[in-house]
């Protein structure tokens, strides 16, 4: 068996010899020791390729979820890199304004929780306000760095007796756009039920009057104009975009 | 340097000759890591020139300048979900074979037929110079020139800071060590496109070498024997 020979050796010295049919013999051997490579090709083929991308994208996922660190707190900034306020892009999969009546706005909170029913922006803005400039990163490749002002979603959902044990919290929004978070981004120090953006209430662009702020998050996790929330072990849909094909998880 | 020697022998009317010497230049790991690798890599630069159409610019999203307009049909993917999932499933294989590649060379020694170091210093002058205005070949005791050794170093180098700079891209927040080593998350997509290109100058410098070289050379990263060597 040929096999490599430590260095340094000048010049060619002949080890072996070996007849032509031999060597073309050996070589083609060895050709077919790389038969493996063919295996990618499994790709190529309609059938199995969306089932292994899909496979793939969540072993990414998974790897997400087990990076993701409780306590680690994404990187804050000073005022002076905020993006301004009129350069902080509106992202709607619809319209830019659901119609929300503010008068009649609760939040709607369900599951697997001690007291479920109908929320007001009263109820939860009278738990302690968080107010932090971090990173908006769109799964498009933009970012910019924002104010974002709120209560903890994990003091909401200790103030509701949310059961913590359970998997998911999913949130449906007034335009029809839904979205599932993990417990343990849900329970992040830093993931909001944000009310506020640039110490103003939330624009009815921005997702009034209530959105989730998730710093942990790529954009499309961080819905906007809420109205449900729950606390669940079992997910139907995942999310607007996830159900088309994005990261389920997508943790930053 | 190299690996194992075999002369190669013709009898006739009881009379030896040799006919070709060849020398085992690349063993079996090193071979399936290079056609993976290049496979995976193949898909990662379609599937990122794809989710770069998403957002083609690296400046502020408002107002958008776009740096140029990649066309689709050089790209994989179909879409930025699309090319999401081959990115997020390449890089695995792409990863994996970088690894296993990178471990094996040290483990046997055999990186000292890759790695660029002082001592290929003296020979990069008369290189450059036979490549570039026409001097003489320098003449080969090993594998590779020094000039070679460069190339592959540094691809390998481009190859650890593709994934480095992916990371801080894809998790700015869990390593934001990382994506701060590079100026922040915003500059961090920008290196990681940049080096990008250079592992694709890379790439196209080695095909044209293989083209320009002897059909032996290509043979040798698939049967791992090279007939012939120049050394």
């Amino acid at each position: 068996m040929p096999k490599i020979v430590k260095p340094p050796t000048t010049r060619w010295k002949p080890e072996g010899r070996m007849s032509e049919g031999n060597f073309a013999r050996m070589s083609r051997r060895e050709l077919l020791k790389m038969a493996p490579v063919v295996i990618l090709g499994a790709f190529a083929i309609p059938g199995l390729r969306e089932p292994l991308l899909k496979k793939g994208l969540a072993v990414s996922d998974l790897a997400s979820a087990l990076l993701f660190r409780r306590g680690h707190l994404a990187p804050t900034f000073a005022e002076s890199e905020l993006t301004p306020f009129q350069k902080f892009p509106i992202n709607g999969y619809d319209v830019d304004d659901p119609g929300v009546i503010f008068e009649n706005w609760t939040l709607t909170v369900g599951g697997a929780v001690e007291k479920p029913g109908e929320y007001t922006l009263a109820e939860v803005q009278a738990l302690p306000r968080m107010r932090q400039n971090t990173r908006h990163v769109c799964v498009e490749g933009w970012d910019v760095i924002g104010r974002f002002g709120g209560a903890k979603l994990s003091d909401f959902l200790t103030m509701v007796g949310a059961d913590t044990s359970a998997r998911y919290i999913t949130v449906a929004c007034a335009d029809d756009y839904y979205e599932t978070l993990d417990m343990a981004t849900a329970l992040h120090p830093q993931t909001l039920l944000c009310y506020e953006m640039y110490d103003q209430p939330l624009t009815r662009e921005h997702g009034a009057p209530l959105r989730l702020s998730i710093p942990t998050k790529v954009g499309y996790k961080q819905a906007k104009y809420l109205t449900d929330l729950k606390v669940t072990n079992v997910v139907q849909k995942v999310g607007y975009w996830e159900d088309q094909g994005y990261s389920e998880f997508y943790g930053l | 340097m190299g690996g194992a020697v075999v002369e190669i022998i013709r009898t006739k009317d009881e009379e030896t000759e040799t006919v070709a010497r060849a020398v085992y230049e690349h063993p079996l790991l090193v071979r399936l890591c290079h056609w993976l690798n290049a496979i995976a890599l193949f898909v990662m630069v379609g599937s990122g020139l794809q989710i770069f159409r998403a957002f083609p610019s690296f400046g502020a999203k408002i107002p958008q300048k776009d740096l140029l307009n990649w066309p689709k049909a050089f790209a994989i993917g179909g879409w930025l979900g699309g090319a999401l999932e081959w990115h997020l499933t390449f890089v695995w294989i792409y990863i994996a074979t970088g690894l296993i590649y990178l471990g094996y060379q040290l483990f046997s020694g055999n990186y000292r037929q890759v790695l660029f170091t002082h001592r290929d210093l003296p020979g990069v002058w008369p290189m450059v110079k036979h490549y570039f205005f026409f001097g003489p070949k320098p003449p080969l005791h090993e594998a590779y020139n020094p000039l070679q050794k460069h190339a592959y170093t540094s691809a390998i180098a481009l190859g650890v800071l593709s994934v480095l700079t992916g990371i801080a891209v894809w998790k700015p927040v869990q390593f934001s060590w990382l994506a701060w080593l590079m100026g922040g998350f915003h500059l961090a997509r920008l290196w990681h496109f940049l080096v990008m290109w250079a592992i694709l100058a890379f790439v196209l410098g080695h095909l044209v070498m293989v083209v320009l070289h002897s059909w032996n050379n290509f043979v040798s990263m698939l049967t791992g024997w090279k007939k012939d060597p120049e050394y």
